[in-house]
């Protein structure tokens, strides 16, 4: 017999009992589908116990580094608390301690939160204006750096947009959330080719994951694809291209998928650009950030040329933009 | 029918190697991609590995009526027989594909046509 606790309450598991089955038994809904470890629905999160490696089998690596299992197949050998995914919010203080203007649109928030020394660079926290507002801000940073750092674009009418730029000042303290996240680099296969395609502010998480995978010795070759409409729109050329120099493994590409007046950008959709170079994604991991339509219409393709499934990882940037 | 189909057809390393030549051939034929085209592949990809699992005779219980809510959006989209049989031509091809005794592929689409009327709400 095992003790699950889930919202505070705790449950009991009897022997041979699934997590799914306790849980359900006793009264709590939990999304399920096929109880047999196969379709995911049932995902949950462990935030203190150690998951039997059966219940964590078909999840993607960076999945189960952080605890996450199949409820539907994980029978507890020791008290466990469980979250359903992304419920694990705990609030974080943090200080801003660098602005920089990055292009017309897009602003670096560099925050310091010395609670927070763990987290996987490309992973997002949410940042809070007042306890009911927040919004997702993708890491650019890596853990190494002094501070957090974040890509804030100015969206007509984005009301938490328009407060960063407008308002946020060096010694404001603002909340944040602990980071979440699949989208970041593991250093499993250093080797590997790595193809990060993103657009707009989606360089931030890219920005992260290039700097983590340098500092992890990837060896494999790591193509950079940043795309925008104009070339207006890109920022941090300079800085990549000079690592690009300094990293002969790293391959920078930028793209402008409008009317390109400069040899020195590719023309065409950054999506686009990447699939020519590299028609065959047999063994690469993708990485995949920015405009939802293009990281579904990127992922697919990825997938068709042949890239796996768990090799392809993805943070679409949902705008509020039905929102007022 | 047969017991040990799932076993004959080489278990859940079969369903891993077929899943993604399945998955790839149905997001690729026009006239069912829009149906798996979902933004969430990962899950998508996790239900083509559970149907694999359920059409190779292994250990996935979907009761009929299981199946007749976890297609109903799709029915109400146009889901029909057409678009049944494409997704069967395509696990045929897979099979074949990946050079799965014919025997067995006759089994496989005996196990899929079972589900045909749960399938499409019939």
């Amino acid at each position: 017999m095992t003790q699950l606790n889930y919202n505070g309450v705790t449950y009991q598991c009897a022997v041979n009992e699934t997590v799914l089955d306790a849980l359900t038994r006793q009264g709590v809904a939990i999304p399920s589908s096929c109880r047999n470890g196969v379709c995911q629905t049932c995902m949950m999160q462990s935030t203190d116990a150690k998951v039997p490696s059966v219940a964590q089998h078909g999840l993607k690596p960076t999945l189960q580094a952080q605890n996450y299992f199949l409820a539907c197949v994980c029978q507890p050998t020791e008290d466990m608390t469980v979250s359903l995914p992304d419920i694990a919010a705990r609030l974080l203080t943090a200080t801003v301690t660098a602005i920089r203007q990055l292009n017309d649109e897009i602003m670096c928030v560099g925050l310091h939160c010395p609670e927070l020394q763990d987290y996987r660079a490309g992973q997002f926290i949410n940042l809070y204006r007042d306890v009911a507002f927040s919004r997702s801000y993708s890491l650019a940073s890596v853990p190494t750096d002094s501070y957090l750092r974040l890509h804030v674009r100015r969206l007509p009418d984005g009301r938490m947009s328009n407060w960063i730029h407008d308002q946020l000042k060096l010694g404001d303290s603002v909340q944040i959330s602990a980071p979440v996240g699949s989208c970041f680099y593991l250093p499993d296969a250093p080797q590997q080719s790595l193809l990060l395609i993103g657009t707009g502010s989606g360089l931030a998480p890219l920005m992260g994951i290039v700097r983590d995978a340098l500092n992890q010795q990837h060896t494999g070759d790591i193509y950079l694809y940043h795309g925008s409409h104009d070339v207006a729109g890109l920022y941090l050329v300079d800085e990549l291209r000079e690592m690009a120099e300094h990293y002969p493994n790293l391959h920078y590409i930028p793209c402008v998928s409008g009317n390109n007046v400069s040899v020195h950008y590719q023309s065409g959709r950054a999506v686009d650009v990447a699939l020519a170079a590299h028609p065959n994604l047999t063994g690469w991991r993708v990485f995949l950030c920015g405009n939802p339509n293009m990281v579904k219409t990127a992922r697919k393709k990825a997938y068709l040329a042949k890239a796996a499934i768990n090799d392809i990882y993805a943070d679409a940037f949902l705008v509020a933009g039905t929102q007022p | 029918m047969s017991a040990n189909l799932y076993e004959k057809i080489g278990g859940e390393a079969a369903v891993n190697a077929a899943v993604d030549v399945f998955y790839r051939r149905v997001l690729s034929d026009d006239r069912i991609s829009d149906f798996f085209d979902d933004v969430d592949m990962e899950r998508q990809a996790a239900k083509q590995k559970a149907f694999l699992t359920m059409a190779f005779g292994g250990p996935v219980h979907y009761t009929g009526a299981d199946m007749r809510k976890g297609h109903a959006h799709l029915v109400a989209r146009g889901l029909n027989d057409s678009h049944f049989d494409a997704v069967v031509e395509n696990l045929v091809a897979s099979l074949q594909e990946l050079n799965v005794p014919a025997e067995l592929i006759a089994e496989v689409g005996a196990v899929c046509e079972t589900t045909r009327n749960d399938v499409l709400g019939k």
